[in-house]
This record gives structure tokens, C-alpha cells and sequence, in this order.
């Protein structure tokens, strides 16, 4: 029996304040398997995960997704949520004043309803995430990302994935901002979510994310267009190499491996 | 506050102020006098409440100064100007005895108050309840071992009847009836509101609460509040209010003083919820001796315009006041709020926030002033302000006065005008919360320094107050 094909992206373009930034992509992600799209900064592939998630200034111009086999470009980024998609943001929003308790009930009422079970053992299911990505119960009091470190905020977003346990988690340069305990933790929390009838796609300008997270398959995103797709060892390219070879010009903003 | 509750609240969508508080009883009342106002007018009230005469000269006295004071040139001068002061009812006596039990209340008063939820609140976390219709106290009941303490606690009309000594010593001491336009019609109608005296040393440990209910169309409702902790004694009051919805307006003109003595702590709590028909038009005053402390905690949601500055003089060393509002003005209200503190003692501090959400058209003006005397040396001022803009179409704006004229003092002040970020928004919206829900959240988020202080259940009933105003916001 073939696997499920979980998100399906069919030549997309966005365009973002009158510029098209991705330029005709093409994914299947299937159940069970994990995506890494890597590229210099400037490939375009924050802007497909905003695009994907619904995000309003990041507008679909053209091509088709389908998420569980529904079409992904009719929904809101509320529909597309409820749809199974999860993004995990790269620069996630502070919100003063809201717990984020009351945060993540909000957001589990908002899937599951006043009088779910979900939100009934909701506390105890927290706890035990807490503890996977060894977070301090205090936590849950504190106002959403306000005055977080970057690594708190990060592990926020896992733990948010893990709590709404979507079908398909866009992880968007989650690794960055993170010193390398704290990258373990991170991943040993995407890990625990992933299973079988799940998919990721991350989005990561480093290899070292994939070093404890390991892709079936990796893209190569330059100039909004994917360049090369292979298995875990192009990644492994990457890092001796950068993405010249790739892209035909010298890249020197970035340091691969800082 | 245990987040069952206030997640149960948010469950609650599809309510509104028509069906919840702005019903209407037919008006059968032991007397109705008529409208306008004059001294026969002033007269027959102090009259039927057989008052001494020092109170009946000086309700005459205050009519005068109204009417000879002009009308403020500030805050909203359009409604102001065009307050209809001779089609108003000055005074409705409901029925002719207070009760002390619900049962002695007429059923449709009792029914009025059910629905609000005053009887249940008053089982289960209040140390004594008043309750106000139209212009009298038609409800009052307190704990008798606070009563056996001292304590007193009554509706302003029994306070004077039984102890005019106290009260003479102090009415009008805080606020004078020559304070302002409205100070004094309120002291030339006055009708009702709470008298309350802690003596020393006495911690009320459960709040008193105080409702006012206005019923009737074109209804002035002129209450009078006036509350005494003797040196080292702590007390909790709070009011809440309402109003059937009309298409005319009714006015409502309170005058409140305080009066904290040595040590005293006295922290007065409002949740305003009149409806879209009544002007607010407020005076609020609480005088600090010497290492007292006062709150003010002010919240206003209803309303079609609420003009009101809760203010406290320092005038002991060591005093402190606090005042925190917050103001929500949706499609046609204008919320003048805002807070005034006076230095007048060295070492004093005070510390004023303030929060506005504006929607749908709505104006939100905090109005502020802090001044320091030069005596007033080693104070300590911290003053924030804080708008927030659900839409392009919501208006906010900031009236700050500082004098300052003592040199060491510390002052800190802080103004902030923000939008709902569209960042935000799609975040939680990525998280699968409608627009309306992520707008809810955000709004709750930002009010959040205010319900924190309040009891629970009134922390619950603002969250949800406030829901019902978020409700169909723009998208």
C-alpha cells in the first residue's frame, strides 16, 4: 500500500509586496517522511512557509497544495490550521498580558472544543511535554514570548507542536538562535513527536539541525526555485561546500558551521 | 484566576447588554416627582427624607452654584452643552422601605437584581451588599460581626439619619459643592449611595459592594458615597452598575469622597456598564494622612460618554495612591477617563496606569494630572498610558499635565499608542483561533495588569463584559 501523501505542493509561486519571492515548487510530503529545505538567506524559504501557513501579506499567485487531500489556498490560516498544517515560526510574536496556559487552552478549545477530553486533561498533557523538552513548570505562567530568550521561544513552538500534534509541522529555522544543549532538547523534541502518519518540513540554512533530525530527502532552495533535491548527504555537501556550486556566485554573507 | 472559570466565559458568545442587563420593569413607583429641576424640586426631596437643616441649606446652597457655574470647557463640550437638565427626573423614590432581606423586596425588584447576580455574589464572597435603584437603596444587608466591631456600613440617607455627627464632620470636606458643575448638582440632588466607617485598626477582610441600577427613561441618578477608615483600619468597596437600554439619554452624576486616616488602606473598585444611553459624570476624591494608602481601581466599559478623573491628595508624609484604569470605547461611546494625584507631603508616591482600547469608531481620552508641591520633597511619581487600536477607524488621545515644583522627586511617565499587530493576529490564527478569538485574546492580554487586581468573580464578569464588546469587531 503506498503511503499517504500528507502535503502536496504543485508548482507554487508567492509573491510578497508586489515581488515574487518562490518561484514554482513542487513537494509531496508523504506520511512518515521528513523534508529539509536548506538554502542561502534570500532563497525564499521562510516566505513559502508564511505563504503556506496563510499568512496575509504573503499572497499564493499561482500553482495548487492540498493538505489531507483538501485544498489548502480556499482555507484561512485558522482553517489551515484546524486542517492539520502547524508552522513553527522563526520569529515567534509576543503576546503581553496572555499566559501561555491560557494560550495553549485557547488554542486546544479552538480545535477540540469546550467539552473535550483534550482540554479536560489538558494540564497533565503539558506537564509531561514540559518535561520532554525540560522546561520549567512556571512556564505556563509566564505572558506568551514576552521577554523570552530565543531558546525559550523556540522551545515554545515546539511544545506548541506537540501539543496540537498536527499532521504536517513547517519548522522554519527553528534552530537558529540556539546553542547546542539547547538544539538537542529542541530536537529531541521534534523527534518524540514524529511518528508514523506524521511529516515535517524544515526549514534550516544549517546542516547541523539535520546532524539529530535525520531528512529523507533535502531541497536546495535558490532564487525561489529548489536546485537540487537528493538524500541526507547533500546536506552533508552543503556544509563542506556552502552553496556556490549550487548557485554559481560566491555567497558571503554567510558562514556555514559558525 | 483559576483558568476554568475564565475560559468558561469566553464560551458565553451570542449574550449582549439588551438581553443581559438592558431590560426595562414598568415604572409603579411610591413617587415619581416631576421633571426639571428648581428649589422646590431640592426642597421636596429634603423634605420627604426629613433631613436636618444644615443638609437642606446646603442642597439649596449647591443648586445655586450649579446654576451659576457655566458648563466645563473641556472633554466632550458637544454632549455637555446639550444635556437636557429640565426633562430629567431628579429624584424616583422606587418603593417606601429598604429592605434587609430579599424577600421584603418587591418581586420585580428582587427579579432585577437575580438577573444581575447580586443576591449570589452577596451568598458566596461579600462581607455586605447594597443595592440601588433608581434613587434610593432598596437593599442593604451587612455581617453582623463587622457590625458588632464598629464597623459602619449603610446607605448615605440612614448614614446622615443615624449618625449626623460623623457624617456633618466630613461631607463635603473632601469635595466641595463648589468643585465643580456636577459636584454640585450632585450635592443639591443627592439621593442614596454607601456610608461607610471603619474604626481604627479594623481589617474588613471581605469587600462591601455597592450595585446602582438605574431603570427608568431619562433617569438622573445622583448617589453620594462617602467612606472613612479610621487610622490603621483597611476596607474593599466595590460598585457595579447598569441600565436598561434607551434612546434618550439619562444621566448619571456621582460624587464619591475618601478619607483615609494614619495607616489607613482604602481601595475602591468600579466596573461601570451603563448602557449606551447614560453620560457619566463623576467626581471622585480620597484625601491620604500619613502613611495611608488608597486605590483607585477604575474600570469603564459602558456609557456614551464617561467624564471622570478619580483623584487622591497626599497630604501625610509617607501616603501612598495608586489608580488604575482601563477604558473600552466602542462605536459611538467617547471614554474620558483618567486619573489626577496631588503631592502635597515629602515622601509621598503614587503610581497612575492607564489602559484604552478603542473600537469600532470609538474614543478613548485618558486626561491626567499630576502636580507636587515644593514641600513635597523625596516623591516618587510613575505615570503609564498605554491605547490600544483595534481599527483605523477607533480614536485615542492623551491629555498629560505634570507640575512639578518640588526638586527631588523621581518621575517616571510613559505613554504608548499601539495597533493590534497583524503579526500577531497570525500567529494566533496559525495556532487555529478565529480572528475574533485572536483579537479577544490579545485585548484580555492588555487588560490583564487591571483584572489581575480585581476578586475573581469580577475579573470573570470584566473578561466577559469585554468579550461581548469585542464580539463582531471589524475584521
Amino acid at each position: 500500500m503506498s503511503k499517504k501523501t500528507l502535503l502536496s505542493l504543485n508548482d507554487i509561486h508567492v509573491t510578497v509586496a508586489g515581488k515574487e519571492v518562490v518561484k514554482g515548487i513542487s513537494l509531496d510530503v508523504n506520511e512518515g517522511e521528513i523534508h529539509a529545505i536548506m538554502g542561502p538567506n534570500g532563497s525564499g524559504k521562510s516566505s513559502l512557509a508564511q505563504a503556506l501557513a496563510g499568512h496575509p501579506s504573503y499572497e499564493i499567485t499561482g500553482g495548487s497544495a492540498k493538505i489531507n487531500g483538501q485544498d489548502l489556498l480556499e482555507m484561512d490560516a485558522t482553517e489551515r490550521s484546524l486542517a492539520g498544517l502547524f508552522l513553527g515560526f522563526q520569529y515567534p510574536q509576543a503576546i503581553p498580558g496572555v499566559t501561555v496556559a491560557n494560550f495553549l487552552r485557547a488554542a486546544i478549545k479552538a480545535r477540540h472544543g469546550e467539552e473535550s477530553d483534550e482540554l479536560r486533561s489538558f494540564r497533565k498533557n503539558i506537564k509531561a511535554k514540559f518535561d520532554v523538552l525540560s522546561v520549567d513548570p512556571g512556564f505556563a505562567g509566564r505572558y506568551l514570548n514576552d521577554g523570552f530568550s530565543g531558546g525559550e521561544k523556540k522551545r515554545l513552538e515546539i511544545l506548541q507542536m506537540m501539543v496540537l500534534n498536527p499532521a504536517v509541522a513547517i519548522l522554519d529555522e527553528t534552530d537558529s538562535g540556539l546553542d547546542i544543549d539547547a538544539l538537542k532538547v529542541v530536537a529531541h523534541g521534534i523527534n518524540e513527536y514524529f511518528e508514523e502518519g506524521k511529516g515535517i518540513l524544515l526549514v534550516t540554512h544549517y546542516q547541523r539541525m539535520l546532524n539529530y533530525i535525520k531528512p529523507h530527502q533535502v531541497h536546495v532552495m535558490i532564487h525561489g526555485k529548489f536546485v537540487r533535491s537528493g538524500g541526507p548527504e547533500l546536506a552533508l555537501q552543503l556544509e563542506d561546500q556552502g552553496y556556490d556550486w549550487l548557485n554559481g556566485k560566491s555567497e558571503q554573507t554567510e558562514q556555514v558551521g559558525v | 484566576m483559576p483558568d476554568a472559570i475564565k475560559n468558561k466565559n469566553i464560551a458565553n458568545i451570542g449574550d449582549n447588554y439588551a438581553e443581559k442587563y438592558g431590560f426595562h420593569n414598568p415604572e409603579e413607583y411610591f413617587h415619581k416627582g416631576a421633571r426639571g429641576l428648581n428649589h422646590e424640586v431640592v426642597e421636596m426631596i429634603s423634605q420627604m427624607k426629613k433631613e436636618p437643616e444644615w443638609m437642606r441649606k446646603f442642597r439649596h446652597e449647591s443648586l445655586d452654584i450649579f446654576l451659576a457655574k457655566p458648563m466645563p470647557k473641556w472633554g466632550n463640550t458637544k454632549i455637555l452643552n446639550s444635556i437636557p437638565f429640565d426633562d430629567i427626573f431628579y429624584y424616583i423614590k422606587p418603593i417606601d422601605k429598604q429592605g434587609t432581606s430579599w424577600d421584603d423586596v418587591p418581586a420585580y425588584i428582587k427579579n432585577t437584581f437575580d438577573k444581575l447576580g447580586i443576591p449570589e455574589a452577596e451568598k458566596k464572597f461579600l462581607a455586605g451588599v447594597s443595592a440601588q435603584y433608581e434613587s434610593e437603596v432598596v437593599y442593604h444587608s451587612f455581617k453582623k460581626d463587622l457590625e458588632d466591631q464598629g464597623v459602619i456600613f449603610k446607605d448615605m440617607d440612614s448614614g446622615l439619619r443615624d449618625h449626623g455627627e460623623l457624617v456633618q464632620k466630613h461631607f463635603a470636606t473632601v469635595i466641595p459643592n463648589t468643585d465643580n458643575k456636577f459636584a454640585a448638582l450632585n450635592s443639591a440632588v443627592w439621593s442614596g449611595g454607601s456610608f461607610i466607617y471603619v474604626p481604627p485598626g479594623i481589617d474588613v477582610k471581605i469587600p462591601l459592594q455597592a450595585y446602582f441600577r438605574i431603570n427608568a427613561e431619562n433617569m438622573g441618578q445622583f448617589e453620594r458615597t462617602l467612606i472613612i477608615a479610621d487610622k490603621g483600619s483597611r476596607v474593599h468597596y466595590i460598585e457595579g452598575c447598569t441600565a436598561p437600554v434607551f434612546t434618550t439619554d439619562s444621566l448619571h452624576s456621582a460624587v464619591v469622597e475618601l478619607i483615609a486616616e494614619d495607616g489607613a488602606y482604602i481601595r475602591y473598585t468600579t466596573i461601570q456598564n451603563w448602557a449606551h444611553n447614560i453620560l457619566n459624570l463623576v467626581t471622585k476624591r480620597a484625601m491620604a494622612k500619613t502613611n495611608a494608602t488608597v486605590e483607585w481601581v477604575d474600570g469603564n466599559i459602558g456609557s456614551r460618554l464617561t467624564m471622570k478623573y478619580p483623584c487622591i491628595y497626599l497630604v501625610g508624609e509617607g501616603a501612598k495612591g495608586e489608580i488604575l484604569s482601563i477604558a473600552f470605547a466602542g462605536s459611538g461611546q467617547h471614554q474620558d477617563a483618567g486619573a489626577k494625584v496631588i503631592h502635597a507631603a515629602p515622601n509621598t508616591s503614587s503610581r497612575i496606569t492607564s489602559k484604552s482600547i478603542s473600537k469600532a469608531g470609538g474614543r478613548a481620552s485618558y486626561r491626567g494630572l499630576v502636580k507636587v508641591y515644593p514641600n513635597a520633597q523625596k516623591s516618587k511619581v510613575s505615570v503609564e498610558c498605554d491605547a490600544l487600536l483595534i481599527d483605523d477607524a477607533s480614536r485615542s488621545d492623551t491629555y498629560p499635565t505634570m507640575e512639578i515644583d518640588a526638586d527631588d522627586v523621581r518621575i517616571e511617565h510613559e505613554a504608548r499608542v499601539s495597533k493590534v499587530a497583524e503579526e500577531q493576529l497570525f500567529y494566533l490564527t496559525s495556532r487555529g483561533l478565529s480572528e475574533d478569538e485572536a483579537r479577544l485574546l490579545i485585548v484580555n492580554g492588555f487588560i490583564e495588569p487591571f483584572t489581575k487586581e480585581l476578586p475573581m468573580e469580577y475579573a470573570v464578569e470584566l473578561n466577559r463584559l469585554i468579550e461581548l464588546e469585542m464580539e463582531g469587531s471589524v475584521g
